[in-house]
């Protein structure tokens, strides 16, 4: 399959490459790994005919702590996600997630920064970077901004994010000790994408629920958070029956879509058993 | 509009004039003339077309040419040394790792990363350090054998035994 045919420029700073977005307006697509864009491409869904490959602008690949969070630049691949020792300890949620990606080959391309302006409702980092409360920083013409998470993702394939920015990084606020986070994803092929998955971030102290976070993937045309889940259990001991409890409610105010892959009843179901599962896993031992 | 690259391929430099639109699985086969490197489905599932990209195993239909301009690209034709076979492929020979051999390529430029990553990996560590190659023979088996082989080969400080020679 070949894609429809397009030109193309590799910007060396971000600047240069918002301005080269500002000079070719709609037309104009922004390329980091290529492994949402250039499959639409092949099968001519998506047909810009400029791209401007960021690929190659220095630093803006890595992961770092600094002032109580953690920073991840927009070319962080999929795969440096999974192996790095800083999120394994601080977010073991977002590990979780980048190594149910795809498979080895397309973690080594995919970034974060891609798959969260994607916005693809059936993608997995978004509903992580939403139960996170992540920060999106975004570069365009008139300087930067920052985005909340719960303000980025507005609907399928669709962020908040200008035609002329570029999203430059993540930021997340460190969670504070004891707090453990998990992703839970269910599909029925190896490889493929989320017919529904739970994304949990939970902290315990003593005897009651003091963090509850939950989003959900594949449960509407964007992102959620089961709010319902949620409210169900802060304040709460944890206990096995709170926990089935809150997780009945993961279907609250979800409008979840009906494709090959599923009905909105099966997507119900599989909210509250996968939502009931997570909340298990991260209260465990408690 | 065409662009000049420069791709190094098995350490021979190559350089061309492409459009963007090339993927890098098209400019391997068909520009500079390697077929080793097969075109599955085309659509990133089947890992048929995997090769390394600056020591990255990417599925090279998924790549535009012009992302690999000025890289190092291996396919599976840059890992015999001459007449002798890489050990990856001398356990696929010797322990029946293809049927129809149209995925071997891509199966072992995949288990060449897995085993970079990891030299002594589990049965199942294979299993899902394959998950992006598919073999439609569903010979898994005996290709799951056959790198389990080859690390042992590969591991350091393992007895060489000299492998047959290419016929």
């Amino acid at each position: 399959m070949i894609p429809a045919a397009f030109d193309y420029v590799v910007p060396r700073t971000l600047p240069e490459a918002v301005a080269e977005l500002v000079k070719h307006g709609q037309e104009a697509k922004v390329l980091a790994g290529g492994h949402s864009l250039i499959p639409l491409m092949k099968l001519r869904l998506s047909t810009p005919s400029f791209l401007v490959d960021i690929g190659r602008i220095g630093n803006l690949s890595y992961i770092r702590e600094e002032d109580g969070h953690v920073a991840i630049g927009a070319l962080t691949s999929h795969h440096d996600i999974e192996f790095s020792e800083l999120l394994k300890n601080k977010l073991p949620l977002l590990t979780s997630a980048a190594s149910q990606i795809g498979d080895p080959q397309v973690r080594n391309r995919g970034t974060i920064g891609g798959a969260a302006a994607h916005a693809d409702p059936f993608g997995d980092f978004p509903a992580c970077l939403l139960a996170l409360d992540a920060e999106f920083k975004a570069v365009g013409p008139r300087g930067e901004r920052s985005i909340a998470a719960r303000d980025f993702f507005v609907d399928t394939f669709t962020s908040s994010l200008e035609p002329n920015e570029i999203l430059r990084e993540i930021r997340i606020p460190t969670p504070p000790p004891g707090s453990r986070g998990t992703y839970l994803k269910f599909s029925r092929r190896s490889q493929d994408w989320a017919i529904v998955a739970v994304a949990a971030q939970v902290r315990v102290t003593g005897h009651e629920v003091t963090q509850v976070a939950v989003g959900l993937t594949g449960m509407g045309s964007h992102p959620i958070r089961a709010s319902g889940v949620e409210q169900a259990l802060r304040g709460k001991a944890g206990h096995d029956d709170e926990l089935r409890g809150a997780a009945e409610r993961a279907t609250d105010g979800t409008d979840p879509p009906q494709d090959l892959n599923g009905s909105p009843d099966y997507r119900r179901h599989l909210a509250r058993v996968l939502t009931r599962r997570a909340l298990e896993q991260v209260t465990a031992h408690h | 509009m065409r662009r000049r690259v420069a791709v190094t391929i098995n350490g021979t430099k190559h350089e061309h004039e492409v459009e963007p639109r090339l993927l890098l699985v098209q400019y391997i086969r068909d520009v500079v003339g390697l077929t080793g490197t097969h075109v599955g489905c085309d659509t990133s599932n089947c890992g048929a077309c995997t090769v390394e990209l600056d020591g990255h195993s990417v599925k090279s239909c998924t790549v535009f040419a012009v992302q690999a301009d000025g890289a190092q690209v291996t396919t599976i034709e840059g890992l015999a040394q001459g007449t002798t076979l890489h050990p990856l492929q001398q356990a696929f020979w010797d322990e029946h790792g293809l049927q129809c051999g149209f995925c071997t390529p891509g199966m072992i430029m995949a288990a060449r990363q897995l085993l970079a990553r990891n030299p002594n990996p589990s049965e199942q560590e294979i299993r899902v350090g394959l998950e992006g190659n598919l073999c439609r023979c569903t010979g898994y088996h005996n290709i799951v054998k056959s790198i389990q082989a080859a690390a042992k080969v590969m591991a350091p400080g393992a007895e060489r035994k000299a492998p047959a020679p290419v016929s």
